[in-house]
């Protein structure tokens, strides 16, 4: 198993030290740039974030305290050509994830011809009976997909995790090329970098495409987002999205079912809302039918929603596919549903349920990553080489009381990019997280996405609740 | 735009116009408790700030004298009191952030900067020397949001709930201060025009930033019931209660129009703005000072109320 930092793919320098071509250009405007200049770039950067407000609240920290997410000024720059050969992967394997969910939800195929066991299905909260029969609007289950990328090495681009839930981080993609592009104009004359800004048109178009059967019809239906509020960690997310959007911002207060749909309460009385792209879990969305302690959804939302009254965007119930145990099949899954071998790999996974496997993860674990099937985040998650001894054997306890919750990865020798340090250019691991829209109109791949980039010399751990920043994510044009 | 919504940019403007005159209050405290010889007309001017801004309970919970020092450190930032100007600034950009999406950029960044340099001049204890610096801070903000809300919002709803949440704010705190100073401007067997005259009611017009305005109006003649008849019915300066009034009214015909009908926040203004228009300071020392003051401040408490039902600011 390769140790975590050596001997990995530098997306910048090659092996022998040169710049790669994707890089040159870029390069060759760093070196010619005064490096204290950049510094109080880097400053200035710093309080524009703050002066704009694009700030999280961590969860579980006593001060409320609003952070900003680290943002390192040297891009993450991806050729025309390896964006093409993405672009056709990630199109394969969410085309995959809606059909996957529509024959869940269904005849389920996939378990009657042996290729998923129904064993995956079993005891899955994140299957939701409330779906079963029911084909949300357009036939679209994933509206918005966030599918994270690492990569190994010139052409091995992995798929880690595929959010088919409510992924987050869009917001950082916008600001972080309108703050490059603030700071250092000159670059995008000299470099042709794809724009991203017009991924809210974009996403109001592909939810605007996916009206409910009970939508008028004439003009275009009314689409507002819900937030659980300004103190979720991703609000500001919620509020820009909705602002560049022109939707609304609702929170479940401001809602309730009048005359058979959800509407939201104005100044001058209730309005019906068409699609809801809700940044609220399943499990809060509705009170009738998940948590009955829930105040952030809607009490009566999913018979509104099976009556055809309003698109729920992403539809409830398809956080089963981008569950880690179901994760391991995909494989299968985008070979059953397209016929085709899939473009992109998954990252080797052991369920730990199965006893061959666990026998494997319990004599491998210090070289492995082992991460809970329903944990998010980075939470709860053991990184076999940089644990103690203590560590190792405190999360063999864990893994051998509930070998189901967990799976296992090897330790992969991710890319990485360099930072801008006060000591110069140094390489972080990086993974990539693109945006993706369905809608019945097909598929459509913003060019570039969020690079999250391990802050810590060495580390592998790149979310933000755990100290990781962000990049600007380059796709350089034909 | 969502009942929420109207009411977050409501509370907005209503907390950044309470912050803007709670630090007049202060300065003009601070700057009278200078004049005062004694410490105990001194404590008696920082008692008369607490009371205007309704906080002399609150403030005697936890301390037994009235330094100026200790009252304007309880009024601009003391965490236990929940009506500080730290607090009041907080929940302005609070609710600034709740309706983010309704604001223009320029109008948030406004709200967050100055919250942003109020939090950070109010992070230490407050002195005499650095008071300047932060009741200017403060004042700056409630401008500079004033002026890119001016300067960049729409003329729709949102700036209308903006305006009305000011000047709804505003007549209510010229209000307040009149009453508590009101005695000052009562004819009296001692009333020669003396000096200490002079200056009560200099700092009465402080309070509303209305002494330069008042003496280009009115240079030759300070007396009690021009300064009443000034600060309530003057229609030209920006802090009287008519002028507010007018304001109130005039947004509110924005909504009307905008939405297509009145509601009952309507009928209960025009009433009111009719009554103050019909009126004359004859006539109101005539009924009393302090008892108009007080219907006045009912009023407005009242039709605030019914803006907030009429439209939906919550379930």
């Amino acid at each position: 198993m390769p140790a975590a930092n050596a001997g990995n793919f530098d997306e910048m320098l090659s092996a022998d030290g040169s710049v790669r071509p994707a890089y040159a250009d870029f390069r060759e405007w760093f070196d010619s740039q005064d490096k204290g200049w950049l510094r109080r770039q880097d400053a200035e950067a710093e309080r524009f974030f703050r002066r704009i407000g694009i700030t999280f609240n961590v969860y579980g920290e006593a001060d409320g305290e609003e952070r900003l997410i680290p943002f390192d000024m040297i891009p993450r720059i991806i050729t025309a050509r390896e964006w093409r050969k993405l672009t056709r992967g990630i199109e394969q394997r969410v085309m995959a994830l809606n059909a996957f969910l529509q024959d869940l939800y269904h005849r389920q195929e996939i378990i009657r011809s042996g290729r998923l066991p129904i064993e995956a299905l079993r005891n899955n909260d994140a299957f939701l009976s409330q779906m079963v029969g029911f084909t949300p609007p357009g036939g679209v289950y994933t509206h918005i997909v966030g599918v994270d990328l690492v990569r190994t090495g010139p052409d091995e681009f992995m798929v880690l995790e595929d959010n088919a839930r409510t992924p987050s981080g869009v917001s950082y993609m916008l600001e972080n090329r309108e703050t490059m592009m603030a700071m250092f104009p000159e670059l995008f004359t000299k470099i042709p970098v794809r724009a991203v800004s017009d991924y809210p048109r974009r996403l109001a178009r592909s939810l605007s495409a996916c009206a409910p059967p009970a939508f008028s019809g004439s003009g275009r239906p009314t689409v507002a987002v819900l937030t659980p509020g300004i103190f979720n960690s991703a609000y500001f997310e919620h509020a820009f999205l909705a602002d560049q959007m022109g939707a609304e911002l609702v929170e479940g207060s401001d809602l309730r079912i009048v005359d058979g749909r959800v509407a939201m309460r104005t100044t001058t009385g209730y309005k019906a809302i068409d699609v809801l792209y809700r940044r609220v879990d399943d499990d809060f969305l509705d009170p009738l039918s998940f948590n009955p302690t829930s105040i952030l959804g809607v009490a009566g939302i999913m018979d509104v929603y099976r009556a055809g009254g309003i698109t729920i965007a992403n539809a409830p119930g398809t956080g089963i596919a981008d569950d880690k145990a179901i994760y391991s099949y995909m494989p299968e899954i985008v070979e059953f549903y397209t016929g085709e071998k899939p473009i992109l790999q998954n990252v080797p996974t052991w369920r730990c349920s199965e006893p061959d496997a666990l026998a494997y993860v319990l004599d491998n674990l210090a070289d492995l990553v082992v991460k809970e099937v329903h944990g998010s985040g980075g939470y709860g998650m053991l990184i076999g080489p940089t644990s103690s001894r203590k560590e190792l054997a405190d999360f063999e306890v864990k893994l051998r009381a509930k070998p189901g919750n967990y799976i296992a990865q090897p330790t992969l020798s991710l890319s990485t990019v360099p930072i801008f340090t006060k000591e110069g250019l140094a390489p972080r691991h990086v993974d990539l997280r693109p945006f993706v829209l369905v809608s019945p109109d097909g598929i459509d791949i913003t060019p570039g996405g969020l690079t999250r980039v391990a802050l810590k010399k060495g580390s592998l751990v790149v979310n933000s609740s755990q100290g990781g920043g962000t990049k600007d994510s380059w796709v350089l044009d034909e | 735009m969502l009942g929420r919504s109207a009411n977050g940019i409501y509370w907005m403007s209503r907390y950044l116009e309470r912050a803007e005159n709670t630090a007049r209050l202060i300065d003009v405290g601070f700057h009278l408790a200078l004049t005062r010889s004694s410490k105990e007309s001194q404590e008696e001017e920082w008692k008369s700030v607490l009371t205007t801004t309704g906080q002399v309970d609150a403030y005697c919970a936890r301390h037994s004298d009235f330094g100026g020092n200790q009252v304007f450190n309880f009024l601009l930032r003391d965490r236990d009191n929940p009506g500080s100007v730290l607090q009041m600034v907080e929940n302005a950009r609070t609710n600034a952030r709740m309706v983010r999406n309704s604001i223009t950029n320029s109008v948030w960044e406004a709200t967050n900067e100055g919250w942003m340099a109020v939090r950070e001049l109010l992070a230490r204890p407050v002195r005499e020397t650095n008071l300047g610096e932060v009741l200017t801070a403060i004042r700056r903000q409630g401008t500079l949001v004033r002026g890119a809300l001016e300067g960049t919002m729409l003329r729709n709803e949102v700036f209308n709930f903006a305006r009305i949440g000011t000047f709804i704010e505003r007549a209510d705190n010229t209000a307040r201060i009149l009453d508590v100073k009101y005695y000052v401007l009562l004819p009296s067997v001692a009333w020669v025009g003396s000096s200490l005259d002079n200056v009560q009611w200099d700092t009465l017009l402080r309070s509303v930033a209305g002494n330069r305005a008042y003496s280009w109006l009115h240079a030759h003649s300070m007396d009690p019931r021009g300064i009443a008849r000034f600060l309530i019915l003057d229609g030209q300066f920006p802090r009287s209660l008519v002028f507010c009034y007018d304001k109130i009214r005039s947004n509110m015909a924005g909504l009307a129009k905008e939405y297509g009908h009145e509601v009952s926040a309507h009928e209960l203004l025009r009433e009111a703005g009719a009554n103050l228009h019909q009126t004359s300071i004859e006539a109101i020392f005539e009924g009393g000072l302090h008892e108009f003051l007080q219907a006045f401040i009912g009023k407005t408490i009242q039709i605030s109320g019914a803006i907030a039902a009429d439209y939906r600011f919550s379930e």
